[in-house]
């Protein structure tokens, strides 16, 4: 049977190519701002990147991998204390050391789903969960690194702030363009229409000859990567680290927030969510404790009335995908009347 | 060495109170509460703020709030968390993650970050004399016999009475017991309720025993967790023995070096994940 000329099958959307272009700009805009921006608006960028890249690896994880990871947190925190000892303790540029670091992440996370991958569903979850304590309280226990005061990452000393400065933006900034360009097209490619059928139904895609558990093993690496790069770029910014701080399951929390507000499952859900949580965060977070509240209560209405998160709805509503992923089946205009043969 | 052994076995009696309102839950609906920890502090608040209503006393604060639990335990199943069953564990895994925060916070902002506790009279000073030279605390063995007595109440209600039938029938294929009559949300309803006597008076003795504060919440669960996965999935009796070894392993880890005590327990588990996932005492229902 051969394909009729009057079917074609797309996935672009004019919405999707308005956005590349769109997006490129904003990219070249921003690549420009260490030039004119003021110093707190970069640092203001760094800090929500790196919330950023780590709910677009969470995102990964649970909306498409299916595995919900309370435990994320362990990589966020690997990745800083990576970068750390290789900056201070082996002598190694911060800057060089963030990639190293998120790699060194990914190499342990492999031992650590062997560990975590005989749980599922929920206590999958909290399993993870243990294992960011492990991680918490063993670099609470290990002086050279200050223990559980933490320290602070001396091996910057020797850098202009201003270079300093730009330098983390501009490695912020290419952070977020890979991890959003990267994921887009991991799930476009082969492997990615896999991942998705093994979400929509594990046993019929393992019938299928998918290898279930490889690919949920590489995106559970992959995901640790991100969080670790997340991780490893948040310390360079900040300068000091602790046990507390690096394995917070508020990161964690803040990412599931992110995504769940934003639309879990898509692309575009983390983005929007970020930048909600960036605009609730500049100007509630003095309220403290009934912020915290109303971000919970946020994600609980979400999550029972508004399944799909924000992002979702209008989608929806509208049929707007930004980062479409999806294959649809159109019929060219002037030879419609050929697709009753 | 003897006293370790004791130690870490009582301690295991107040980690078996904290997990077995979440092998309850799980067992019945496959609900992950991961909100139970801040649920155990919550009912520890609740407990110092009735107290004073009641002439400061203790016992009689915990008879008034085992009530209240069941209620609030019953009302928040039926209305909340009902909603977010399915096959997908993602919805009630962020429910109850926000009620933690939530929780955490509404606890911070009524009493502050102070650690408190409920006064029991000098009963938590009080000791019991076993055989020659060895003693221990009166708290900690009427916690231990609260644990068990517990355990003993729940494996009876779910192998002997008609509600632990109807529990044990939506818990293997609910649709099937709906086909029969049973109406299943009632029936999680009152299975959370159950959960949350438990977990009330799991909070009522911490708070006798030790210090409560608004961050406590998350690594009750993680003790809570970690006994339910030790001792293997479908048995109460299969959570207090894993209730036992994480008790021991960690007060062998404190005898050790006082900063890996918790590290060490976390690890067991660990240990135990690895070499039998199923846990020590599987008895799996259905």
């Amino acid at each position: 049977m051969t394909t009729s000329p009057a079917l074609q099958v797309v996935r672009g959307t004019q919405a999707s190519r308005a956005a590349l272009v769109v997006g490129i700009v904003l990219v070249l805009v921003a690549a420009s701002m260490p030039l004119w921006a003021e110093s707190s608006w970069m640092r203001e960028f760094v800090e929500i990147a790196c919330y950023f890249v780590f709910a677009m690896m969470w995102n990964l994880l649970a909306g498409y991998g299916g595995m919900v990871s309370i435990g994320q947190q362990a990589f966020f925190g690997l990745g800083g204390y990576g970068m750390l000892m290789l900056g201070n303790l082996a002598g190694v540029n911060p800057f060089v050391a963030i990639p190293i670091a998120a790699l060194a992440t990914a190499l342990v996370a492999l031992p650590v789903s062997w560990v975590a991958f005989r749980l599922q569903g929920g206590y999958f979850a909290i399993g993870t969960w243990v294992i960011a304590e492990v991680f918490r309280l063993s670099f609470a226990n290990l002086s050279i690194v200050g223990g559980g005061s933490g320290t602070s990452l001396t091996a910057l000393r020797g850098i202009e702030r201003a270079t300093r400065e730009s330098l983390t933006f501009w490695i912020a900034l290419a952070c977020v363009v890979a991890a959003i360009a990267g994921v887009y097209l991991f799930l476009r490619s082969k492997l990615g229409l896999a991942l998705l059928a093994i979400r929509d139904n594990e046993v019929a895609a393992e019938s299928q000859g998918i290898h279930v558990r490889r690919i949920k093993l590489a995106v559970y690496v992959t995901c640790a990567f991100g969080a670790g790069l997340a991780g490893a770029l948040y310390f360079v910014g900040n300068l000091r680290i602790s046990p507390d701080a690096a394995f917070s399951v508020n990161w964690t929390a803040f990412a599931i927030f992110m995504v769940v507000i934003g639309g879990i499952g898509r692309i575009e859900g983390p983005i929007v969510g970020a930048l909600i949580f960036w605009a609730l965060n500049k100007f509630f977070s003095d309220y403290g404790t009934w912020y915290l509240m109303g971000l919970g209560a946020m994600a609980i209405g979400v999550t029972i009335f508004f399944k799909q998160g924000l992002w979702g709805w209008l989608q929806q509503r509208h049929g707007w995908s930004l980062f479409p992923t999806t294959r649809r089946l159109e019929l060219s205009n002037e030879d419609s009347h050929a697709q009753h043969r | 060495m003897l006293d370790t052994l004791i130690q870490g076995l009582l301690l295991g009696g107040l980690y078996a109170l904290f997990a077995l309102g979440l092998s309850l839950m799980f067992g019945v609906m496959r609900l992950t509460n991961t909100a139970q920890g801040d649920f155990i502090v919550l009912a520890a608040f609740a407990a110092i703020a009735l107290a004073p209503l009641v002439g400061s006393q203790s016992v009689p604060a915990v008879v008034l709030l085992l009530p209240v639990a069941f209620g609030f335990g019953y009302a928040l199943q039926r209305w909340v968390l009902n909603g977010t069953l399915g096959r997908d564990p993602l919805p009630s895994l962020v429910v109850t993650f926000g009620l933690s925060i939530v929780i955490q916070n509404g606890l911070l902002e009524l009493f502050s970050a102070d650690p408190r506790s409920l006064d029991s009279a000098g009963f938590n000073t009080r000791s019991v004399a076993l055989g020659e030279g060895v003693a221990v605390g009166a708290l900690p063995l009427a916690i231990f016999g609260t644990a068990l007595l517990c355990t003993v109440a729940l494996q009876a209600l779910f192998d002997r009475t008609a509600i632990g039938r109807a529990f044990r029938a939506v818990s293997d294929d609910r649709e099937i017991a709906e086909l029969m009559g049973l109406d299943a949300n009632r029936i999680y309803a009152l299975a959370t309720a159950i959960a949350f006597i438990v977990i009330a008076l799991a909070g009522s003795l911490q708070a006798m025993r030790t210090t409560v504060a608004p961050s406590d919440g998350p690594l009750l669960l993680l003790f809570a967790f970690e006994a339910v996965i030790i001792g293997g999935m479908g048995s109460f009796w299969g959570t207090f023995a894993g209730a036992m070894v994480l008790g021991l392993a960690q007060q062998i880890g404190f005898r050790l070096d006082p900063g890996w005590g918790i590290w060490f327990g976390h690890l067991v588990f660990l240990a135990v994940l690895v070499v039998r996932p199923q846990g020590l005492f599987p008895r799996t229902r259905g």
